[in-house]
């Protein structure tokens, strides 16, 4: 079996142990837009502030459920993980032909495949809502691409943390950290209308502000060179970051084994 | 009962103190989201019509503070079904000789867990600026207020637990609090909201909960009768639910 072959097959197989628990499936689906909704509501007047980038709230925060989707989604699956070697399931992998590198990737290809589909259930609930896309037909699969390089992105984190935890509640409890990084972040508001300096300046070195404006800026800018070229730069950093981490845990692990 | 209560707050204060992944969620959520709203979202004071003289750190502070009591009761109902789930729960029925006391174990330390997460963030907010202009008095009536609705909170979700006894019911004690307090005005005042979410939030309790908390943090009376008003009957009501959901559990 070719190293495709067995990433397609242990894709398969994380994708649909996922889709079978419908409680976290659920969530993932209606957190994302229920935030999206209240919080465009609440804020509607926002929009009227001097500066604001976009025509409503609803628009500003069109982006948000993305990034949701994909950290809850992702977090599943290094959850998953942890819960493959709590369980032995891991080991018993080890002593197949299965590749070190096929077992990570099949892990995060089933949390992608999920995230695309969650992807369209957010972009048409956002359209509902009344958000509009200005990047067109063409932007749509460029805003899943860089939201899906983003859950890549947090799934190789989460699996580095099962490897070196073996544990699913440890991946568990490093949720908070992860909404620390969205909710410091240029999330709810343009960094340059923050009016404490000492909270642009933190969205200013979080790199998840920079995902989220790559993102926000193909729904209220249209095609905006420079917020791709940043977001997709800080996301691709942080895979080769991330993936390097989880390689150098997975071989200590196997090692340990 | 004083006895069953204090053994089962004390035990639950233990847990809640002494493990790290007990502590640090129900910590760094009120936290993270009062750092994320007041932090960001401080340009809204700016809007026509947001008139509230504390400043917008002060204006979240009254909701990340209520919006913590009741998902610390929802954490308590949490505690609960594990418990059941666990057998632990079934042992602490046949030891206990007054079961309710129970129930006010478990409230008493969701309360003080609450108070303690809520110093946190008082301390976080003053050190970013965060005006308080209640007296000590406007201040203990503050306190009385979160402490009602951590109640609240705590006795829903334990109605909820001690019916269905199981972790799966996770969501039926979260959503219904989670819909009040984010379809209340959180991030301006209620003057300000427009369309559907200004109809929801004039009707829904938790508006009146963070009005009078509000008020008192901005040294002012105004819409506290009414938030007392609302808070002691639903506790009321919330008490019968859980000592309801407590005789369902005792037949099993």
């Amino acid at each position: 079996m070719t190293a495709a072959a067995q990433i397609a097959f242990l894709g398969r197989r994380a994708f649909l142990r996922s889709i079978r628990q419908p409680g976290q499936m659920a969530f993932a689906l209606v957190f994302p837009l229920f935030f999206l909704f209240v919080v465009a509501s609440g804020l509607d007047r926002a929009a009227s502030l001097p500066g604001f980038p976009a025509d409503s709230y609803v628009d500003f925060m069109f982006a948000i459920p993305f990034v949701h989707g994909a950290l809850f989604t992702a977090l599943n699956s290094g959850i998953e993980l942890g819960r493959d070697i709590d369980t032995g399931f891991l080991n018993r992998l080890a002593l197949t032909p299965a590749r070190g590198i096929a077992i990570m990737l099949g892990n995060l290809a089933g949390g992608v495949a999920l995230v695309l589909i969650q992807y369209c259930i957010y972009f048409a609930g956002g359209l509902l809502m009344g958000a509009h896309f200005e990047a067109g037909l063409l932007g749509v699969p460029v805003l899943f691409l860089l939201a899906a390089l983003g859950a890549v992105a947090i799934g190789a984190t989460a699996m580095t943390f099962a490897l070196r935890s073996g544990s699913p509640e440890a991946v568990q409890g490093i949720f908070p950290l992860f909404f620390v990084g969205l909710f410091l972040s240029s999330m709810n508001m343009p960094r340059n209308l923050m009016e404490n300096s000492w909270f642009q300046w933190i969205a200013t070195v979080n790199p998840v502000s920079y995902l989220i404006e790559g993102l926000r800026s193909l729904v209220i800018v249209g095609w905006d060179p420079e917020a791709l070229a940043i977001g997709f730069g800080v996301v691709l950093g942080a895979i080769v970051l991330a993936l390097a981490t989880s390689t150098h845990a997975f071989r200590a692990r196997m090692t340990r084994t | 009962m004083i006895h069953v209560a204090l053994a089962v707050g004390f035990r639950g204060l233990k847990k809640s103190f002494t493990n790290l992944a007990f502590v640090l969620p129900a910590l760094m959520f009120p936290v993270i989201f009062f750092v994320g709203f007041a932090g960001a979202l401080s340009d809204v004071d700016q809007l026509p019509g947001f008139d509230y003289a504390p400043g917008y750190e002060t204006f979240q502070f009254g909701f990340v503070m209520l919006q913590s009591a009741a998902m610390a009761g929802v954490f308590t109902g949490f505690g609960i079904a594990q418990d059941f789930e666990r057998g632990f729960a079934r042992r602490l029925m046949i030891a206990a000789p007054r079961r309710s006391g129970i129930i006010v174990g478990y409230a008493i330390t969701t309360m003080i867990r609450w108070f303690f997460n809520t110093l946190v963030v008082v301390a976080i907010g003053l050190l970013i600026g965060m005006e308080i202009l209640g007296n000590p008095l406007e201040l203990f009536a503050l306190v009385l207020l979160g402490l009602l609705v951590s109640l609240i909170g705590t006795l829903w979700a334990a109605g909820v637990a001690l019916r269905l006894r199981s972790t799966q019911a996770g969501p039926v004690m979260q959503f219904p609090i989670f819909l009040l307090i984010f379809l209340a005005p959180v991030f301006v005042p209620i003057d300000l909201l427009t369309g559907w979410i200004h109809a929801v939030a004039s009707v829904n309790p938790f508006t009146a909960f963070i009005e009078g908390a509000r008020s008192l943090l901005a040294g002012s009376t105004d819409e506290v009768a009414v938030a007392f008003g609302i808070a002691v009957p639903l506790a009321a009501l919330a008490g019968i639910w859980a000592l309801t959901g407590l005789r369902s559990a005792e037949r099993g």
